[in-house]
């Protein structure tokens, strides 16, 4: 698909050790399959499969989605930082398409 | 990607249900995915090839949401297990399925130490009022489930 967004609330600074939210969301239909249009047409299955997050290259969350995931998915989790780096975002569309994101976070 | 609709009739509400029952929750799993796993399908299938063919134990994951859902397109959900998330002892990962969804698939999310905190947020589709379950496999290779009985007043997914 073309112009998904996402948005990402990471903390910009935390202290080493400290456990973090972070929440994301990515604008996406999840079209299930499922739902009819106005003329009675089945609206094509057009989902985002699959969500990851590394941080530094190394991953610390995966998640598949399936067409029960609601449209715009919303995803929050937990991680330790012990170091200043990266997050990078990634979610999977079934056709392809690769959608990514980033947040930095200063360690101290 | 091709149409999945194939896949339906390989896991009915009831085939699920008698699968998890009967104990052959790897074999539920696996089945439950037809579509998720088609983007990871050699890494997704090892993964689950983890779960034992065990039955889980209720206990240690929790389910939390709304006794009654209104919209049922966006239904909060918090899953979180209750696990100290050190290297030694630490969630591997959570399977949940929605039985009244016309797919009961709904996630397969992959954890590690790095989140010291097994909670997990998302929302989530129900096509009508159902039990939905979660199952989590820990890093000794057990297997800990839940289920919760949510009302909705107005159906997700469409038809």
């Amino acid at each position: 698909m073309q112009n998904v967004t996402s948005r990402l609330l990471v903390p910009s600074t935390a202290k080493k050790g400290d456990l973090i939210e972070i929440k994301s969301i990515v604008m996406h239909p999840m079209d299930s399959g499922f739902v009819k249009d106005s003329n009675g047409k089945t609206i094509p299955r057009e989902i985002i499969t699959l969500f990851t997050v590394a941080f530094n290259g190394a991953q610390v969350f995966k998640m598949q989605f399936a067409p029960s995931i609601s449209s715009n998915p919303f995803v929050s989790f937990f991680v330790k930082v012990d170091r200043s780096g990266t997050f990078e975002f990634t979610w999977t569309d079934q056709d392809g398409s690769v959608y990514k994101n980033q947040a930095q976070i200063s360690v101290t | 990607m091709p149409d999945s609709d194939p896949h339906i009739p390989a896991t009915t509400r009831r085939q699920f249900v008698l699968a998890t029952g009967g104990g052959l929750l790897a074999a539920a799993l696996a089945g439950l995915f037809p579509t998720a796993a088609a983007a990871d399908a050699t890494d997704v299938e090892k993964w689950l090839a983890a779960f034992s063919p065990a039955k889980p134990t209720p206990g240690k994951i929790t389910i939390g949401a709304p006794d009654i859902a209104e919209n049922g397109n966006v239904v909060p959900i918090t899953l979180t297990v209750d696990s100290p998330m050190t290297a030694q002892s630490y969630v591997k990962g959570i399977a949940m399925a929605a039985e009244g969804n016309p797919l009961p698939a709904v996630t397969v999310i992959e954890l590690s130490p790095a989140n010291a905190k097994a909670e997990v947020q998302f929302r989530m589709r129900l096509a009508k009022t159902q039990t939905v379950t979660a199952v989590a496999l820990m890093s000794d290779n057990t297997l800990w489930s839940a289920t919760k009985t949510i009302k909705v007043t107005i159906g997700g997914c469409g038809g």
